[in-house]
């Protein structure tokens, strides 16, 4: 009996795999003096569900999308084909990946990412003498 | 859970564009680094269950109190604006994807269903607006005797 279970589970992941393939969500990125602000658009992603991850000098966001879908429902028509966000970005060396904020509201996340201290432009006095 | 949401009679584009996807990916490539389609906006997706019409408009970052929706005709119209803050002055722009102004947008309803019926909830981004069948037209066992 158990064994019949984990064996249709088994099969099903193919099927599973496939409609977990993420798609990208659109992102808006902007630089100012200080640092990196992206906004990025993930609908139906509750916090719990949104992962923020750097490795190296890769930024994966990544949200799966849980939508609470009554019993029984039968798809008629879809846009969004997919049930997860996922995009990958380069950093600069310049960012300072230890103190990345990020925010989730309404789907829309949004992430903050100071310069480090040295990529800062910095005003230099000039004496006169 | 949701997977079931998805699967739908996909269209060609659709597939070809998941088929590559899962072929850059099955390579080891990075997924292209362009934004899903060039869809409208909001995304939607519509499902059916025996009492009621189930839609669901991935609109994320909108004040749900400017939202309008309406039910006229087995027509509903979503209609709603989005406003995205200007970028800093100063600042350079490196991506500028997302949707900014307004939008709207119309589906075509079933005929059975109850424009007195329609309930509208905005949770996570996701604005889902549920319209309830027709009960006198609903499928009835018919007892025998």
């Amino acid at each position: 009996m158990s064994t019949e279970v984990v064996q249709r589970e088994t099969q099903h992941v193919p099927t599973a795999a496939r409609q977990a393939q993420p798609v990208s969500p659109r992102v808006d990125i902007v630089e100012d003096a200080d640092g990196i602000t992206l906004f990025a658009d993930m609908p139906g992603v509750p916090r719990d569900a949104l992962h923020v991850q750097v490795e190296g000098d890769t930024l994966t966001l990544r949200g799966d999308i849980a939508i609470a879908l009554p019993p029984g429902m039968d798809p008629y028509y879809a846009e969004l084909r997919s049930s997860a966000w996922e995009r990958s970005f380069t950093l600069s060396r310049e960012l300072d990946t230890s103190a990345i904020a990020a925010t989730l509201k309404d789907g829309v996340l949004d992430l903050r990412i100071p310069k480090a201290e040295h990529a800062k432009p910095r005003k230099v006095d000039v004496q006169l003498t | 859970m949701v997977a079931t949401l998805f699967r739908t009679p996909a269209s060609l584009f659709a597939d070809l564009d998941r088929i590559q996807r899962e072929m850059e990916r099955s390579f080891g490539l990075p997924t292209s680094i362009r934004a899903a389609g060039g869809a409208a906006f909001p995304a939607i997706n519509i499902g059916s269950t025996a009492d009621a019409v189930e839609v669901y408009a991935f609109a994320p970052g909108l004040d749900a109190s400017k939202l309008d929706v309406t039910v006229d005709n087995n027509l509903l119209t979503l209609v709603g604006e989005r406003k995205l803050a200007a970028p800093p002055k100063g600042g350079s722009v490196y991506a500028e994807e997302r949707f900014d102004g307004s939008f709207r947008r119309v589906i075509s309803l079933p005929d059975d269903v109850d424009p007195a019926q329609v309930q509208a909830r905005y949770s996570d981004g996701v604005l889902r607006v549920r319209i309830a069948r027709k009960a006198a037209l609903q499928p009835r066992r018919i007892a025998i005797n």
